[in-house]
């Protein structure tokens, strides 16, 4: 057993890690277990990487590396640490950024020890130079979209720059011919690489990843993000095949192809197209009109929801992008845990594309300790509605709108929605009458039994529970004191 | 053909007999309901005396819009019961006859019911789907036989409910067991709580220990092996099962005061549930109500119809028309179910019977058309999508606008892919080769692995992914110190930014998944 033979054992083992993490990852039971399946196997690969590294490199190269990964991994950990839930889709956008960023580096550090020395070069065998060319080409190419479309992503989801789509002339010519240019740059660089078509690819790219993500709408994020995740998959599997390294073949086809059926799942709950996604020409034509009022709203004040709340049977709870937006999880904790105890049946329906990432809700309604068994998926709970007392959507809209089983004209018609319309009473949390992000208007704030309860949704909730009937003194314990003191 | 004129068809009539035939209290409409009917554009002839037993008298329908007279020769009979022969005879024919008719257990009701060449809705026969709800008579029915079931007890039983202290001494609270928690069983603890006593109750499906206890019950877990809990309760489990719950039967009869049996298996016999020795150890003065004493009783002992006392003094009820007994409510609750039916079959709200095939619910009540017997109804598909859009024409669920490919299609572009894959490696020098077999498997497993993911580990999974694929730091930990300053300072950068992401991917990951948690009362 040499060195290099225990390295690609060590890589296998890793790679067998990986699969474990991800496969745990898929199921409550399992998943801190795949977490710690996924950290054994990284710590394994890079050991095996850094113990082979060293034996080539002077001691200088080790403590850079040592050093480049203190600085990193102290950034992450801190990072991971002071990151508020509601703003998790921001930090997973950065970090995929990173990935892409990295995946150029490595390409064009490649192309400097190998392609840049032209025939002089002695790393790789004549036969396989051609394919080189190709691979650090199609690596810094991915690399490039996904760390732009990244950034974009982030600076959408931070509010940086405004969540419109950008809507330039003919965008879809412009993304099949950069995809073009792509390809004649790529037959350029075969045949006789240099350092302007390496720049010319980097640009193009870096320019196309813009746009892709800048034409789609805030709306549609959970969908961009777990795209950009495959996508950051893809790059590190480019990596892996201009390096000849098998370890990270495996470990970004994994991630690329799992990040493409995550998103997969996402588009079939929004009705769209997957391969349209994939081309990121999906911000759809913009919406042709129904943008106009439907009727008169019901204002309902936060007193006349307590009372309602009160005398229910059942509620169910359906969150969205709104209630991350006013971190109103915590006060909507409170407000499950007091009804509970008063015997009243609690469940939250969590639409697929609810917030800003796949999952988002599940996570910041798990950070206010809602227990998770009482939060359903959309198919698990739409036949419930008709059985309920109140409906409480809670920065909600798109997800709830009505137009999309009943407006065959309706630009998100045919989408899968939570059908809250049919419960009793339905009380929408929700600032102004304005549109959601796809820009409908939504015929459920019209209807006879919905009730408009304007406002910052975490002020609107702290009212309720004040209104609440039946509070005395020490029950007024925040449910976050109690938590503690259970604890 | 004497009408050339085209006229707009006069609207029908619908026909409110009288549940008389077999002693029943109840009616198929109300006066209320009369006035919904009215506003479908149907005329309502009532059977006089009808609404008599259940306190609507024949003014009162009058006074909503009814007229009294032979509601049998109306065009649309309303009715609860099954009808028998002698009535049968006196609907006119081409009539529709709409009531509860348990076409499973009654094959010859059907064929009489052809043979007159009438049409016949069962109301018993609609569809367990949500936009059939509001014409689900079993449902609503169970609801009030469940409340009546502890009325009944409560009758019988020789104590308060609810436990008191008072200065003629202590009063324990009554204790109740309902076994089923279906609507009949929910209701009945309901009721049983809202009167004051210790109420629990059982059920083999764990999912309902909730709405148990949301009525103020204890939900008794029947306990078997870990795994009935989780992927359901199969039927290997079953004997063990059964065992388990004779086991907690025969522990609280010896406890309780009063034991409510609801459970009921559709198309069969009721499953035995308390069995003689079970009763034998209740204290004297017990109370039992069977509830499915019509299929059989849960209880060993029951007699249909009839209140038994055994030897040691309890008391068995098998009364079969729980809900019949509270016949203005019951009445009441039917007559709603019906015109939400009716609603639905009048879509022109011009007092004409349309009756839509290609409708599930339309389809699935519809037990015998114009004489032919259609029962049973193909199986519904059990979708969450909205079938019901008006303007669509009538096709299968497929999603218009994005084609289905075809299986030959499919497997062409399967094969397309496989040669397209094979020529590529097999051209490729052997190292590439090497590395498009162990990328193709890759994707294949990445696919697979994640495929059941749970909805709410989304996130968590997406971050973990991200941590993994800083595996790229590799490629640049391969290139540190090798060539130029140039490349040693890319590579810095990149194993700097990669060890960002490994370290606050799994970082971020544990912590949210450490959130996550169950209900306490679950842990």
């Amino acid at each position: 057993m040499t060195s290099t033979t225990a390295s690609h054992a060590a890589d296998l083992v890793a790679a067998l890690l990986f699969i474990l993490s991800l496969a745990g990852l898929s199921q409550h039971r399992t998943s801190r277990a795949g977490v710690v399946y996924g950290i054994a196997g990284m710590a394994l690969a890079l050991v095996a990487t850094v113990v082979v590294a060293a034996q080539s490199v002077t001691a200088g190269a080790v403590a850079l590396i040592v050093v480049a990964m203190a600085i990193g991994g102290a950034a992450g950990l801190w990072r991971a640490r002071r990151v508020e839930m509601t703003q998790m889709p921001e930090l997973i956008a950065v970090l995929h950024s990173f990935v892409g960023l990295a995946a150029v580096l490595v390409g064009w550090n490649s192309y400097l020890e190998v392609e840049s020395h032209g025939s002089g070069q002695t790393r790789i065998a004549g036969d396989l130079l051609g394919i080189h060319h190709a691979e650090v080409f199609i690596g810094v190419f991915i690399g490039a979209v996904t760390f732009t479309g990244s950034v974009v992503a982030f600076l959408k989801l931070s509010a940086r720059i405004a969540s419109r789509p950008l809507t330039l002339p003919g965008k879809n010519a412009l993304n099949l011919g950069a995809l073009a240019a792509f390809l004649g740059l790529t037959v350029w660089f075969t045949a006789g690489p240099g350092p302007v078509p390496m720049v010319a690819v980097t640009l193009l790219a870096l320019a196309l990843g813009w746009h892709l993500v800048a034409s789609i709408g805030g709306g549609d994020m959970p969908v961009v993000v777990s795209m950009l995740n495959s996508y950051s998959g893809w790059a590190a599997a480019a990596s892996g095949f201009l390096l000849d390294n098998n370890l990270l073949i495996v470990t970004g086809a994994l991630v690329g192809s799992s990040g493409a059926y995550l998103s997969y799942i996402m588009c079939k709950a929004m009705n769209r197209s997957f391969l349209s996604v994939i081309a990121g020409g999906f911000g759809i034509e913009g919406p042709s009109g129904g943008g106009g009022e439907q009727g008169e709203h019901r204002e309902v004040h936060a007193e006349e929801v307590a009372g309602l709340l009160d005398r229910a049977r059942s509620v169910v709870i359906t969150p969205g992008y709104g209630m991350a937006v006013a971190q109103a999880q915590h006060p909507v904790a409170e407000l499950t845990q007091r009804l509970r105890e008063r015997g009243v049946e609690v469940r939250f329906g969590v639409h697929p594309v609810a917030g800003r990432l796949p999952g988002h809700m599940n996570v910041l309604l798990a950070e206010a300790k809602v227990p998770y068994d009482i939060v359903l998926e959309m198919d698990e709970i739409n036949d419930d509605f008709a059985a309920t007392s109140v409906v409480l959507v809670i920065g909600a809209n798109d997800t709830v709108n009505p137009a999309a089983t009943d407006d065959p004209a309706s630009p998100i018609a045919g989408m899968p929605v939570l059908r809250v319309w049919e419960a009793e009473q339905v009380i929408v949390f929700k600032r102004s009458m304005a549109s959601g992000y796809a820009g409908v208007q939504n015929p459920l704030f019209f209807r006879d039994n919905t009730g408009m309860l304007f406002g910052d949704a975490g002020q609107s909730v702290e009212a309720i529970l004040r209104a609440l009937p039946g509070r005395d003194p020490e029950d007024a314990l925040p449910a976050a004191g109690r938590a503690a003191a259970a604890r | 053909m004497s009408a050339l004129v085209p006229t707009q068809p006069p609207p029908q009539s619908i026909g409110v007999v009288a549940e008389s035939s077999s002693g029943d209290a109840r009616v198929a409409a109300t006066p209320a309901t009369v006035r919904q009917l009215l506003g479908l554009g149907y005329d309502v002839v009532v059977e006089p005396e009808a609404g008599a037993a259940s306190g609507f008298t024949d003014a009162a329908y009058t006074e909503a819009g009814a007229r009294i007279g032979d509601a049998w020769a109306a065009e649309v009979v309303l009715k609860i019961n099954a009808p028998t022969d002698g009535e049968i005879a006196r609907l006119r024919e081409g009539a529709t006859l709409v009531g509860l008719i348990a076409p499973a257990q009654h094959p010859e009701l059907l064929k009489a019911l052809s043979a007159h060449g009438v049409t016949a809705l069962a109301l018993d026969a609609v569809p367990r789907i949500s936009r059939a709800q509001s014409m689900d008579v079993l449902s609503s029915m169970a609801n009030i036989a469940g409340y009546r079931a502890v009325i009944e007890a409560a009758h019988v039983f020789g104590r308060f409910f609810t436990g008191q202290v008072t200065a003629a001494g202590k009063v324990p609270p009554a204790k109740v067991l309902v076994a089923g928690a279906g609507v009949a069983g929910l209701a009945a603890i309901g009721a049983a709580s809202s009167l004051g006593a210790i109420v629990r109750a059982t059920d083999p499906r764990p999912e309902v220990a909730d709405q148990v206890r949301s009525l103020g019950g204890e939900y008794l877990a029947v306990e078997v092996a870990q795994e009935a809990s989780t992927d359901g309760y199969a039927k290997a489990t079953s004997a063990e099962y059964d065992r388990a719950a004779a086991a907690l039967y025969h522990e609280q009869a010896k406890d309780v005061d009063i034991i409510v049996t609801t459970a009921l298996i559709p198309g069969r016999p009721a499953p035995r549930l308390v069995t003689a020795e079970d009763v034998a150890a209740m204290r004297p003065g017990s109370v039992i109500v069977d509830m499915a004493a019509a299929q059989g009783g849960n209880v060993e002992g029951t007699v249909a119809g009839r209140t038994v006392v055994t030897d040691n003094g309890v008391t068995i009820i098998g009364y079969t028309d729980l809900a019949a007994r509270l016949p203005a409510q019951a009445s009441q609750l039917f007559g709603t179910n019906l015109v939400n039916l009716l609603k639905l079959l009048t879509p022109g709200r011009d007092g004409r019977l349309a009756l839509d095939f290609d409708d599930v619910v339309q389809r699935a009540v519809t037990v015998v058309r114009d004489g032919e017997i259609t029962w049973p109804p193909p199986p519904v598909a059990v979708s969450a999508a909205p079938a019901a859009q008006p303007a669509a024409p009538a096709s299968t669920a497929v999603e218009p606008g994005r084609p289905r490919l075809g299986p030959a299609a499919r497997f062409g572009l399967i094969g397309a892919g496989m040669l397209a894959a094979f020529l590529l490696t097999a051209v490729a020098p052997a190292q590439l080769a090497q590395n498009l077999t162990v990328f193709a498997l890759a994707v294949v497993i990445g696919y697979y692995v994640i495929g059941k993911v749970h909805h709410a580990l989304h996130t968590p999974l997406m971050s973990v992914t991200n941590a993994i694929s800083g595996i790229v730091v590799i490629g640049a930990l391969l290139q540190i110190g090798h060539e130029s300053r140039v490349v040693t300072l890319l590579s810095f950068v990149a194993v700097l930014l990669t060890s960002v992401n490994i370290f606050g991917g799994f970082a971020v990951t544990r912590r949210m998944l450490s959130m996550f948690s169950t209900s306490p009362e679950r842990r």
